[in-house]
């Protein structure tokens, strides 16, 4: 009991990574609000590409990170790569819905319709189905080794399963072409924009890494109280 | 157990493994006729669901047949485990003499028939209720039918392992699998619907290529992941 209390007191000192990456997403996104212009044809609706892309970046580097951690612990079973993994899914899942929702958002204005079934958009709905599918299973399963064992088989499959998709409503898309109004291209954008936009990649990259941090304290905490009271290893 | 198993005998195990489903189940019966009349009525209760006049019964067809093979196939390949949850029948199949692998690969076959058995009988029915001519079509159809029951049933026979003695599974087992069949079920019903229309499969041979690579991947991917989902 006493053991735990000393180890929540510790942790009440705020992460210094976390408050970097803190400041790091105040001076991007200060810098993306007041001092990047708008795009010209978009106008203001453009800014939400400020989160969008770095959010979906952090949403493909979790799950590809979820999907190793799991791969390695099959051989090193480690618990910490475990506990990294199911931090990692959790964090991706929270980015993936932030992509899916600030997508619909920009896209009423732009493309004129909150949903299309263009081939990116599908690919991150199913994502985010896997990767939900991935902490339901982990939250059913309260043995510790079989829930890691499952997990990490679930992890490659879902990374071997992403380029099927992918190619599948790539396949659907083009046989039956949607209206596109407008279509971001990234390489036509003015320094002061570009500037911007890998600041904020840089400073979602920073919040990813505190996230896991901050739930992967949590996982060993929960560990060690789990250890603590059905007394095994 | 026999660690330098063959791949002849890794076949010979999981074909006696097979067998042993494939009898209880058809002395039983149940399961298979259960998926049978589910995959019937949701073939009879879709008929209903759209305006027969704006929707013609072909352009439902594809559709209506592979959500139902879907949905029955998950109820096969739930079952193929449940039927090891009594009296430690698992337990009892892990410490016989034979390859993990061989486990899986039986299961799957079973499963492989199961699925096949349905879509023996829905076929013909849904030609029957829908008006539709599939006599053209048919040994392509059957082609596609082939290649995505094994897609099927070899992700939905890893996750029905995983599954199987956890809480919720019946649940689990298609939140888990669906995803996986998305690229199973749209090349199938793409070009089943390309069939219907009376359009020559060479039209659909980037759908086909996609469901070959497929089960190429996934039969191996799973059975060399299934004996990592056992316990040692």
């Amino acid at each position: 009991m006493t053991d735990s209390m000393t180890v929540s007191a510790r942790r009440r000192r705020p992460d210094p990574v976390a408050l970097v990456a803190l400041a790091v997403v105040l001076i991007a996104y200060g810098r993306a609000i007041w001092f990047t212009p708008p795009e010209m044809l978009q106008g203001y609706a453009q800014k939400i590409l400020y989160v969008h892309a770095p959010a979906a970046w952090v949403a493909f580097l979790a799950f590809g990170l979820t999907a190793l951690a799991g791969a390695f612990w099959l051989f090193l079973k480690d618990p910490r790569l475990d506990r990294f993994a199911e931090s990692s899914a959790e964090v991706g899942v929270i980015f993936t819905t932030a992509v899916l929702v600030t997508g619909p958002l920009w896209g009423k204005p732009i493309w004129g319709t909150w949903w299309s079934w263009d081939a990116r958009l599908t690919l991150t709905l199913f994502l985010w189905f896997i990767y939900v599918g991935y902490l339901v299973l982990r939250g059913v399963i309260s043995e510790r080794e079989q829930r890691a064992r499952y997990s990490a088989v679930l992890g490659i499959l879902g990374a071997l399963l992403i380029p099927f998709i992918h190619l599948s409503v790539y396949l659907f898309r083009t046989l039956h072409p949607m209206p596109i109004v407008a279509n971001p291209n990234g390489i036509n954008m003015p320094p002061v924009m570009i500037v911007t936009f890998f600041l904020c990649f840089f400073a979602f990259t920073c919040l990813y890494v505190a996230f896991v941090r901050a739930r992967m304290a949590l996982a060993t905490e929960r560990d060690a109280l789990d250890a603590a009271v059905l007394g095994d290893s | 157990m026999s660690r330098h198993a063959t791949p002849l005998g890794i076949l010979a195990s999981a074909w006696v493994i097979a067998r042993k489903d494939l009898a209880i189940e058809f002395r039983t019966r149940s399961a298979f006729l259960s998926a049978l009349v589910l995959s019937l009525l949701s073939i009879v209760i879709f008929f209903f669901a759209w305006d027969p006049t704006a929707v013609g019964p072909a352009d439902l067809a594809p559709g209506v047949l592979w959500v139902t093979f879907t949905f029955s196939g998950l109820l096969g390949m739930h079952r193929s485990f449940g039927v090891e949850a009594h009296d430690g029948a698992m337990d009892a199949l892990l410490i016989a003499p034979v390859p993990r692998q061989s486990i899986f690969l039986g299961k799957a076959l079973a499963n492989l028939a199961f699925v096949l058995g349905v879509q023996a009988v829905s076929l013909p029915a849904i030609a029957l209720f829908y008006n539709l001519a599939i006599g053209p079509a048919f040994g392509a159809l059957a082609l596609v039918m082939v290649l995505a029951a094994i897609g099927l049933v070899s992700v939905g026979t890893l996750f029905a392992g995983m599954t199987a003695n956890t809480r919720l599974a019946e649940l689990l087992l298609p939140v888990l699998a669906l995803p996986f069949f998305v690229p199973i079920v749209m090349p199938a019903a793409n070009t089943t619907a390309n069939l219907l229309a009376g359009r020559p499969i060479a039209e659909s041979f980037a759908w086909i290529r996609i469901l070959l690579a497929f089960d190429l991947v996934f039969v191996y991917a799973c059975m060399l992941l299934f004996p990592l989902t056992l316990d040692d």
